[in-house]
Formats: C-alpha cells, sequence, structure tokens
C-alpha cells in the first residue's frame, strides 16, 4: 500500500479475495468521507464491479498479473481509478442489458451497474491493459471526510 | 457473510431461504447447486426467500436469472419472495422486476403456483 494525505493506492493479486477486498476499502473509505449510506453502497458496489472486470475479464485470474486500486479525495470529488493488466476490452460490445434481448442474459451488467452508481465512469482499454475511472461527486455539507465533521 | 441456503417443503413448493450475501464465488455456486439439485429431483415449483439477502452483485443478479430460466426451460416456475430494498432496487434498475414474479406474502406465494 502506499499512501499520500489525499491519495490511497493499493496493488492485489488477480483473485476473488482482491474483489472483496476491494469492496471492503470503497466501503471504509467512502464512509470514512462521509457519504450517505446509501451514496456508501454505490461506491463499494462500483467499485467491487470494477474489481470483477479487472480480475476476472481483464487478468483472467492470472497470478502473473496485477490489479492496483487507486482512492483519492479531491476537492470535490471522490476518484477511484482500477487498472488492469489485461488485453484490453472492445467498448463497441458491450451489450446494453436493458434491450429485451439482453434481459435474460446472466452477464453484462457490471458496467451498467457502475455507470447506474458513479456520477462518472471512464474506460480506457489498452493491449497493455484497461483503466477505469470512477468518480462520485461530493454531495452536501457533510460529505469532505473527517475534516468537515470535526 | 457468505451465503447460507436452506429449503423447505409447503404445499408442494420448495422454499429456499436464502441468507447473506449472492456475490461472485461461493454466494452464485450455492444458490446455483440448490436449484439445480431440486429441479434433478422433479422439485419444479421453487420460491427464494430472499428476505435475509443484504447484498448481490451483478454475478448474484445473473445467477437468479439464470435460475429462473434453467427453471423455466425444464417446465417449472421459479418466483421470488420478500426482496430487502437493496435487491429490489437492483431488479428496478436493471429491469428485471418486470421479468420475475415477485411476491411479498409467503402464503399467498404459495398458493399462486399452478
Amino acid at each position: 500500500m502506499a499512501m499520500t494525505e489525499q491519495r490511497v493506492s493499493y496493488t492485489l493479486d488477480s483473485t476473488l479475495e482482491t474483489v472483496d477486498s476491494a469492496e471492503e476499502k470503497a466501503t471504509r473509505i467512502a464512509a470514512e468521507l462521509g457519504f450517505a449510506d446509501d451514496e456508501v453502497m454505490q461506491i463499494s458496489m462500483a467499485v467491487r464491479e470494477g474489481a470483477v472486470n479487472a480480475v476476472l475479464h481483464g487478468n483472467g485470474y492470472d497470478a502473473g498479473k496485477k490489479v492496483t486500486l487507486a482512492f483519492e479525495r479531491t476537492a470535490e470529488d471522490l476518484v477511484i481509478i482500477i487498472r488492469d493488466q489485461g488485453k484490453g476490452m472492445d467498448l463497441s460490445k458491450i451489450p446494453n442489458p436493458l434491450a429485451p434481448e439482453n434481459l435474460l442474459k446472466t452477464s453484462g451488467r457490471g458496467i451498467f451497474l457502475m455507470r447506474s452508481f458513479m456520477d462518472v465512469v471512464e474506460i480506457r482499454p489498452s493491449q497493455t491493459g484497461t483503466e477505469l475511472k470512477l468518480i462520485k461527486h461530493v454531495h452536501g455539507p457533510t460529505a469532505g471526510g473527517k475534516e468537515a465533521s470535526q | 457473510m457468505s451465503m447460507k441456503v436452506g429449503t423447505r417443503q409447503v404445499d408442494g413448493v420448495a422454499i429456499v431461504d436464502c441468507s447473506g450475501r449472492i456475490t461472485l464465488g461461493e454466494g452464485s455456486v450455492v444458490l446455483r447447486d440448490t436449484v439445480r439439485d431440486l429441479l434433478s429431483k422433479g422439485q419444479k415449483k421453487i420460491l427464494l426467500n430472499l428476505a435475509d439477502v443484504n447484498y448481490i452483485d451483478s454475478s448474484g443478479i445473473g445467477e437468479l436469472v439464470s435460475a429462473f430460466t434453467t427453471t423455466k426451460n425444464q417446465g417449472g416456475e421459479l418466483k421470488l419472495l420478500k426482496l430487502t430494498k437493496k435487491v429490489n432496487d437492483l431488479l428496478q434498475i436493471t429491469k428485471l422486476y418486470t421479468v420475475f414474479d415477485v411476491k411479498d406474502d409467503e402464503a399467498g406465494a404459495v398458493k399462486s403456483f399452478k
């Protein structure tokens, strides 16, 4: 783990435990920053979905590949970046899970859920991996972390 | 907390009481194995009680869809009982609320099976 005052980052294995760990970290950090309970749930779920994509679809559970997870608190946002070391993805092939023909598919909802729960979702695929950026705006006077409540 | 299930029979309906998390990995596998086991025994009226399921991810949603279609393809019916707010919200967001038959009352749910 590397940590600065406003930023914390982790390098994680490509395992299911990483998915749970990423979710737990997101829950803790979002709560510490003062987000409301429903926002904490949204953030943790988006991070879980991002971690699943990185571990499963990106790195393919390859023990030789790592997932990096970073949380950064800016003046107005919580910015979360998840990177894998996979072969990238074709964004044009992501189906719309709400389309009638896709409703009964058993997968393909992760990115949709991330977009539902976060204010900004950016996906940058490349041949050496995919970078996912999730942003949640800070709302209200209580969000802003412990500093604001002290 | 991982996923736990208990199965009981009420008037010919298999009620699967689920608790914990239905997520990628163990939770999804437990649900999948339970439904497949019931179907293999000829039990085709299945009611998933999700009252104590406090978390579900996209893999868990996919597992619910898989359980629903697998049961339907074998001539059975699978319904959902007592969704928590989180699970209800997710099924609304994903439009799956229109696919699943969701019940709030167990006795009424049991009677609703053909």
